[in-house]
């Protein structure tokens, strides 16, 4: 195995972080989803992540998602260390140049944070500022492979040294197994896995038919053995939640999925049913190493999804303790 | 106008080394006024590019077509005739702008269709042989409120309530061969008695009608057939 893209089971940790232990340990590993204020309040963060903290293994903060203006993912992930879990912070390519991201990345370690995941960044015409200029100085692939950089070569991207104290990130990114063009997915999959990912999280899955199909192909490229698959999924609240998401680009919902939560008495419930269904289908699928739940607007929802998947309690791996 | 520069002699080769027969299609309207692209660029480069084939043992034939413009399909179109009658074109090597470039690729889905030019900016001539930036091709221009010179372009960082604390001499602090844009405005509105218009705090502007809005394009339904 190359070097470059070790998935760290025989190698030595990358980050140290409790989401790389659990997944080098083989668990599968849950990760879930908090959407920062549209205000300076620490509030809802706090209760959230302590509302959660007990069912996953680490809490992803977005950045600025949908391109609105919200507190941001490094102060959020203060909040989510300071109440007890581990924060994955999300960092898109949007609104800050190069300069601008190795600074905040070397703020947010120093903060104590040790995940990040990597993004684009939803365009800001979606967002409440479509007037702003938007930034994407580098992508989201050459972004995986600064932050490798800057932890295994420790320079910076301009190729200066990092003379002491490193950032030293458990590296995620994400992956749309439902975008087009659908062949080419994998392939810039592993070129987001060749840059240095470690982990990444995907879009939603509902079809499961397309998104084993897009397994096969990962596996057969080999690239579940060099990174750590968590499949993202979605509560759905009613059916009109899943008809948006329908209309969301590289989002896909099958229609009996719809259909289902339509004719449902109690939709929040069928919605947690559906849900877990999903995980319980995930859990069988050769290669996917956890799940990403993103209840965003319905993060209470995620500790009886967690439970009723089976994914509790959630596994407590010792520094050191990881098998090969 | 678009100005352009033509890429370096090997640079150019090396898009073109795996090709026996080689189109070059030069453009008659802004690369031509800029010396980059024109019906003599593309004579010159041929003889270059035919020197140089042969010096290095590896000889290429290459064909010339100097388009009216790049940019207009009906032009672009002309080039079925030479495609025709010269067999065995490998590659397109365009002088034309980016524009001229994607132009003719998109026309011609089998052919491989290669820059022969960097497109520069959209300026003008200051004097024989110097061009010069001049429009940020931004979508709305403030040109009225700035005293007829671009802070969007012209200004190293934009800045819309200039100038910034690196104006020195009249000079940019990136480069003191370029003019501080402010220091330009200020002067231009000094001397026409409109330095009022600088006591009006601009705010954020609307980039969405730049690139920054996603790919343009305007419709005329007034004048659409």
């Amino acid at each position: 195995m190359n070097a470059l893209v070790d998935k760290g089971a025989d190698g030595a940790m990358k980050s140290g972080s409790n989401l790389e232990r659990v997944l080098r340990s083989g668990h599968f590993a849950v990760t879930a989803e908090v959407g920062p204020p549209q205000s300076a309040s620490s509030k809802g963060v706090i209760k959230h992540t302590k509302h959660m903290k007990d069912y996953c293994d680490a809490v992803n903060l977005t950045d600025n998602q949908t391109a609105v203006v919200r507190l941001s993912s490094i102060a959020a992930a203060v909040h989510v260390i300071n109440s007890g879990a581990e924060p994955v912070i999300q960092m898109t390519c949007r609104d800050r140049n190069r300069i601008a991201m190795q600074s905040d990345l070397l703020g947010a370690y120093s903060l104590g944070a040790r995940n990040i995941l990597c993004l684009s960044g939803d365009h800001q015409s979606f967002g409440n500022h479509p007037t702003a200029k938007n930034v994407h100085d580098i992508d989201s692939i050459q972004l995986v492979k600064m932050i490798k950089d800057m932890r295994d070569e420790k320079r910076f991207v301009c190729g200066d040294d990092i003379k002491a104290n490193e950032p030293r990130f458990f590296i995620g990114a994400a992956a749309n197994p439902f975008a087009d063009p659908f062949e080419f997915r994998v392939v810039r999959l592993a070129k987001k896995v060749n840059a240095g990912a470690d982990f990444i999280q995907t879009q939603a899955v509902y079809d499961l038919e397309r998104f084993e199909e897009w397994m096969k192909a990962v596996r057969e490229a080999g690239l579940h053995e060099k990174t750590h698959i968590l499949a993202g999924v979605i509560p759905p609240k009613s059916a009109g939640a899943l008809r948006y998401m329908k209309k969301v680009p590289g989002m896909m919902i099958p229609d009996h999925l719809i259909e289902r939560m339509k004719k449902a008495e109690d939709p929040k419930e069928e919605g947690v049913k559906l849900c877990v269904e999903i995980i319980e289908a995930l859990k069988g699928i050769e290669g996917v190493s956890g799940v990403h739940i993103m209840a965003i607007m319905w993060e209470d929802i995620v500790p009886e999804v967690v439970e009723r998947a089976g994914l509790y309690p959630r596994p407590e791996v010792a520094a050191g303790e990881q098998t090969a | 106008m678009i100005v352009a520069e033509q890429k370096r002699l090997e640079e150019i080769s090396s898009l073109i080394s795996d090709a026996a027969k080689v189109l070059i299609v030069g453009c008659k309207e802004c690369v031509t006024v800029c010396l980059a692209g024109g019906e003599r660029e593309v004579e010159i480069l041929a003889s270059t590019l035919n020197l140089k084939g042969k010096a290095d043992g590896n000889p290429i034939e290459i064909v010339t077509h100097t388009l009216q413009r790049q940019c207009e399909p009906e032009y672009v179109k002309e080039l079925e005739r030479v495609l025709d009658r010269e067999e065995g074109i490998d590659v397109i090597l365009s002088l034309g702008c980016g524009v001229g470039v994607q132009f003719i690729a998109e026309h011609y889905p089998d052919y491989w269709v290669v820059p022969g030019l960097n497109t520069t900016f959209a300026g003008g001539t200051l004097e024989e042989g110097k061009w010069a930036e001049r429009c940020g091709l931004c979508g709305e221009c403030v040109l009225h409120r700035t005293g007829g010179i671009c802070p969007i372009i012209r200004c190293s960082k934009s800045i819309l309530n200039g100038p910034c604390g690196g104006s020195q001499d009249g000079k940019c602090e990136v480069d003191d061969g370029v003019d501080c844009a402010w220091q330009l405005i200020y002067d231009r509105l000094k001397g026409l008695g409109r330095l009022e218009l600088l006591t009006v705090l601009e705010p954020p502007k609307d980039w969405s009608k730049a690139r920054h809005g996603g790919p343009r394009a305007v419709v005329r339904e007034d004048v659409r057939l």
